[in-house]
């Protein structure tokens, strides 16, 4: 048994320490907020956050987080109400198919939890590792320099 | 307001189509060509591993016909024999497990004749498409002409690249039908070919789209073939099939933007009037139709640009070639015709000596001007003040400190026509339905499907705003093909204004029933094509578009002249979208639009050998990240259309069309070197700056 | 497919008992490269030594003015420390330019000598610093490491621990031309030091390479024969992310470039 945390819900899984994390977290676990894109670190849209830092969860295997806390989309929320980041991607419109919004979202939130005011550039840097198709990333920085707080 | 579903999306509860959990479901997979082209001689089952621990499905177990349906029933669902691409399916493998699945795929044989592939243009000799356009008398033109410019341009393939790989889940039924769970556009295009490949009735298939992450015309027709093939598996397996792409299979499978050449030789007189256009535009379809008769008939409207010319002939040719087919992608062709138009422009500018806006405010389509089909623009048209918008909020140049970089800026004038083409919309005769329950729950049922562009934000919106009601009361019913009618597919850049059109109508209509009656009220709309657009199927003549959008671009480049690498640093796109019905949305389509078209530009290649895509991954096919990425300025020039919703023409795809002869003019602007080809990589480009 | 057994030593002398004792056993780190080997199916070892989080290949220090950097340190942790921005600015700034976050949370020099691409981003720059490669068992020089194309002098029952950089003062230009910005293979990398001569190229061979007639043409002050010689210290191929021409035409024009004062 491997036992981590997810969004601060401690939890044990009887899988292979080489399987993808990715896997675990949608198949076993049936968090499916997480996405793959392509399975080989160049989308992003896996990206998940271990112990605070984005990471690419095709990536990780599973025996590599025993005793870490991993973050996904689905901890951002907190008693059913939005995070600012969240809430901001909605407003500016930084969610369009949506599919790299959950990788999208954790690349932020690992921003601003270091650097609650970030630059233009500093936003446009830290969410490079994550391919979005259709919206140019305009809006999407726009959103992240427009959030009003620092997460949790 | 916020998109519909965009809750859904923040928090991770959107279900995509390889989120759906069904129990009991096998995951399936696809056997394909190794060869792009030749004959298969055997297939061979290795008799040491046990078969019947899975599912095995080659063309002799398609119940119904064995096609792809489409314009024209020449893509067999499962090659029988000949081959004519690489990556021609064959046979369909489903197991329990992947593992199991690996296994069995690796038992599989499959040995082929080979014939000589034809992999290149120059090359090909059969033809898929053919269309002449013609005004006026071009050779006795271009004899006047004081002045004639001939160049011949070059665009290459690009992958849409949804972040979301296709994929279907197919469900079996009783009675030997199915229901289709998938990542498409287009509910009722999956919907009719299922229906054929299995033989049974309208009624027995059902598709239902999951969340869409993405499409960019990449899910209108490709969906009907992994449908299909899931459809297969799980009918022979009697229980459900998931058949998921990874991107290696998406990107080497599904199709492309079409290459093409585009050459011209434009006349024009001592004073800089434009006299012939005299344009030949050919496409590659790759081995089967598909979508390549119409994308070479939007191509070729366009391809003249939006400029009054009294002599135009376009002649188009869409060639097969052994490599996988090339189909629908953003614009449809008018991005490859119009980087032809638009460097054309560039070039008669230089010979004039003319600054190459000065020759644009010339040309450009004026209200009461005629296109090359012979069709008189009587309103809306935006030239002139996109390209005023555009040169307006263009910032002021500022020269790369650093000695190694040029700095260049470029600009293009583009239009698209909204909706499907000439008597398309005619034909199609879309259904909606808009009703309000007994219980008063106001509902829109139509087939387009929401991929990120906000189709469902827009269709509740123009529904709320007809019926009067607050937006948030307005429900859009999932696209089910059991439930909701055909309403077309969602393409063309129609679903705004010819499905919106269908809506607000039959909205309006429930409202005033409303007056008199009590719920339940359903008002069923079909699309009526209006007696004022006429147009000739044969001669290519008429109306070829209920009306055009237009946009102006403006680019910042700066070449690095040790690397050639290319970096679109600001980017100006002002447009003319009728209406913006939602001005977020509206500039998002842009936004992502116009960066597709600078990876188009710039960076995008499919490299072949032997007929396949060599850079098949994510890591090899480069698409631009946050730091590739411009600063966009979206400039929406409203400039409303008396057809269309509230004004609203389609933005979808004229995002796409402006920006790549943009980069192309402002590299020439930074080194004095003319490109003439798509993407201008740092490969092609160094070359040429240092002869 | 059986999954490869999982080994997670706690300690670096349990990680090499281990590494001796199981077969086919491979080291995984970061996993960068190795998860997407795994996944496609292109190795399919028995087993795999988990050595992320092993204290011994960590951290960052100055031991006898040298900056010794952690096999499994990643790039993120080299980025923001102070010893390397103050002494190996050049290996902070190619860290940078590796993948993006993700991959600069997990990416460890420990995986680019390892993997040992001849586009390894850091590997030039280990080449112009005369690093030195500490096993588990030995010291290796950086230019008698890279052997063959993805071949190095590691033996299958060493560890890669630690890398060292002499902090002697010298100043090593750095430049990359990728395939876009971020998220970026190779096509042309470059490290660059004048004194000593150094020229060390990645991407143009089948090993990240030292140029001898460039870094000869330097040692004579001759810049103009360095940037002539250059082409005949490279053997560039046509490949899916370049061709042998550009890459000849850029290692002339950057080597011209990062040579000027």
């Amino acid at each position: 048994m491997i036992s981590f945390t997810v969004n601060d819900h401690a939890v044990s899984v009887d899988a292979p320490g080489a399987r993808r994390l990715l896997d675990v977290l949608r198949e076993e676990l049936g968090m499916t907020g997480t996405k793959e894109g392509c399975g080989e670190g160049e989308c992003g849209a896996c990206s998940v956050l271990i112990d605070g830092e984005v990471v690419n969860s095709c990536l990780v295997s599973v025996g590599q987080v025993e005793g870490c806390r991993v973050l996904t989309v689905e901890g951002l929320e907190r008693n059913g109400k939005l995070a600012p980041l969240q809430h901001t991607f909605l407003e500016r419109g930084a969610a369009q198919c949506g599919i790299c919004t959950p990788g999208m979202l954790l690349s932020a939130h690992a921003l601003l939890q270091r650097n609650p005011t970030p630059t233009y550039e500093e936003a446009q840097t830290a969410i490079a590792g994550n391919l979005c198709r259709c919206t140019g990333y305009t809006k999407i920085i726009e959103a992240i320099l427009a959030c009003p707080t620092r997460p949790s | 307001m916020p998109r519909r579903e965009g809750r859904l999306k923040v928090t991770g509860r959107a279900r995509y189509t390889d989120d759906l959990a069904l129990p009991d479901a096998w995951h399936g997979r696809t056997i394909r060509s190794t060869i792009p082209r030749g004959l298969i001689r055997t297939i061979a089952f290795d008799p040491a591993f046990t078969w019947d621990q899975v599912v095995v499905v080659t063309a002799a177990d398609i119940p119904g016909e064995n096609v792809v349906q489409l314009i024209r029933d020449d893509q067999p669902a499962l090659a029988e024999r000949e081959i004519r691409h690489r990556e021609e399916p064959i046979v369909l493998v489903a197991a329990p497990d992947r593992d199991l699945l690996e296994a069995a795929a690796e038992h599989i044989r499959i040995e082929f004749e080979r014939m000589d592939p034809v992999l290149h243009l120059h090359d090909a000799s059969e033809e898929l498409a053919r269309i002449a356009i013609v005004k006026g008398d071009v050779d006795k033109a271009l004899g006047d002409a004081e002045i004639v410019v001939e160049r011949t341009f070059r665009v290459g393939h690009q992958e849409q690249l949804y972040i979301e790989p296709q994929g279907a889940i197919a469900v079996p039924m009783d009675d030997g039908g199915v229901t289709i769970y998938g990542s498409l556009q287009c509910p009722y295009y999956v919907h009719k070919a299922v229906v054929r490949t299995l033989g049974v009735s309208d009624e027995q298939v059902v598709v239902i789209p999951a969340e869409v992450g993405g499409a960019f015309g990449g899910k209108e027709e490709y969906p009907s073939l992994v449908a299909i093939h899931a459809a297969l598996l799980a009918v022979k397996a009697s229980r459900p099939v998931r058949l998921i792409y990874d991107r290696h299979e998406d990107i080497a499978a599904t199709t492309k933007r079409h290459p093409g050449t585009i050459r011209h030789r434009t006349g024009v007189g001592g004073d800089g009037s434009l006299l012939a256009q005299d344009i030949e535009f050919v496409l590659d379809g790759g081995a089967y139709c598909t979508l390549s008769p119409v994308v070479l008939s939007r191509g070729a409207i366009h391809a003249a640009g939006p400029y009054a010319c009294p002599n135009v002939r376009i002649r188009a040719t869409a060639m097969a070639t052994n490599t996988p087919p090339n189909g629908a992608f953003r614009g449809f062709g008018a991005p490859q015709s119009e980087f032809g138009a638009e460097l054309m422009v560039e070039h008669v500018s230089e010979v004039l000596g003319v600054p190459s806006i000065d020759l644009r405010r010339k040309w450009m389509f004026r209200v009461g001007d005629t296109t090359a089909t012979g069709q008189q623009l009587n309103e809306s048209v935006g030239t002139e003040l996109v390209l005023d918008a555009a040169l307006k909020n263009a910032s002021p140049v500022v020269v790369p400190s650093s000695p190694s970089v040029l700095h260049g800026r470029g600009v293009s004038l583009v239009y698209h026509g909204s909706g499907f083409t000439g008597s398309g919309e005619k034909k199609l005769a879309s259904q909606v339905t808009v009703e309000c329950s007994r219980d008063g729950e106001f509902r829109v049922l139509t087939a387009q499907t929401e991929m990120g562009q906000g189709a469902n934000t827009i269709l509740a919106q123009i529904a709320a705003d007809a019926l009067e009601v607050p937006y948030e009361d307005v429900t859009i019913v999932p696209q089910d093909t059991s439930v909701v009618p055909n309403s077309g597919p969602t393409v063309a850049s129609r679903t705004a204004m010819v499905v919106g059109g269908l809506v607000a109508e039959a909205a309006r209509e429930v409202r005033e029933r409303m007056a008199t009656e009590q719920p339940p009220i359903r008002v069923d709309k079909t699309y009526v094509q209006p007696s004022t657009i006429r147009w000739d199927d044969e001669r290519y003549r008429g109306d070829a578009y209920p009306v055009f959008a237009y946009a102006c671009v403006v680019v910042d480049v700066e070449v690095d002249r040790d690397t050639g690498e290319v970096r679109v640093t600001n980017l100006v796109a002002a447009l003319d979208p009728g209406r913006a019905l939602h001005p977020i949305l509206a500039e998002g389509q842009v936004e992502g639009g116009v960066l597709q078209a600078v990876g188009y530009a710039t960076i995008e290649e499919m490299k072949m050998a032997d007929g396949g895509y060599v850079n098949d991954r994510l890591a090899t096919y480069i698409i631009p990240t946050a730091l590739d990425a411009p600063r966009i300025k979206t400039v929406l020039v409203e400039n409303p259309y008396s057809g269309g919703p509230f004004g609203a023409k389609g933005i979808g795809e004229i995002p796409m069309d402006g920006p790549a002869p943009a980069v192309v003019a402002a590299i020439h602007d930074a080194t004095g070197v003319w490109l003439d080809e798509v993407p201008a990589t740092p490969e092609k480009l160094l070359t040429a700056m240092s002869s | 497919m059986p999954y490869p057994t999982f080994l997670k030593p706690r300690s670096l002398s349990e990680a090499l008992d281990l590494l001796a004792t199981t077969a086919d056993c491979r080291p995984l780190a970061g996993g960068t490269d190795l998860m997407v080997l795994l996944h496609s199916r292109q190795i399919r070892p028995a087993a795999l030594l988990d050595i992320w989080s092993l204290g011994e290949l960590k951290g960052i220090r100055e031991v006898d003015g040298a900056i010794e950097i952690g096999a499994a340190e990643p790039y993120t942790g080299i980025i923001e420390s102070d010893l390397v921005q103050r002494h190996l600015p050049a290996l902070a700034e190619v860290s940078r330019t590796i993948g993006a976050a993700q991959i600069q949370n997990r990416g460890t020099l420990g995986g680019n000598l390892g993997t040992a691409s001849p586009a390894g981003d850091t590997l030039p720059v280990m080449l112009a610093a005369d690093a030195t490669i500490v096993t588990s068992r030995r010291s290796i020089s950086a230019s008698e490491y890279f052997v063959g194309y993805r071949k190095t002098a590691l033996r299958s029952d060493e560890l890669l621990v630690r890398v060292r950089f002499p902090r002697d003062g010298r100043a090593i230009r750095f430049r990359k031309i990728g395939t876009r910005q971020a998220q970026a293979i190779s096509k042309v990398v470059m490290a660059v030091c004048l004194e000593p001569a150094r020229v060390a190229i990645g991407s143009v061979a089948e090993v990240p390479l030292r140029a001898p007639s460039a870094e000869a043409a330097l040692d004579r002050g001759d810049v103009d024969g360095a940037v002539d010689a250059v082409v005949d210290d490279i053997r560039p191929i046509d490949d899916v992310r370049s061709t042998a021409a550009y890459r000849r035409r850029v290692t002339q024009n950057v080597l011209r470039r990062l040579l000027q004062p």
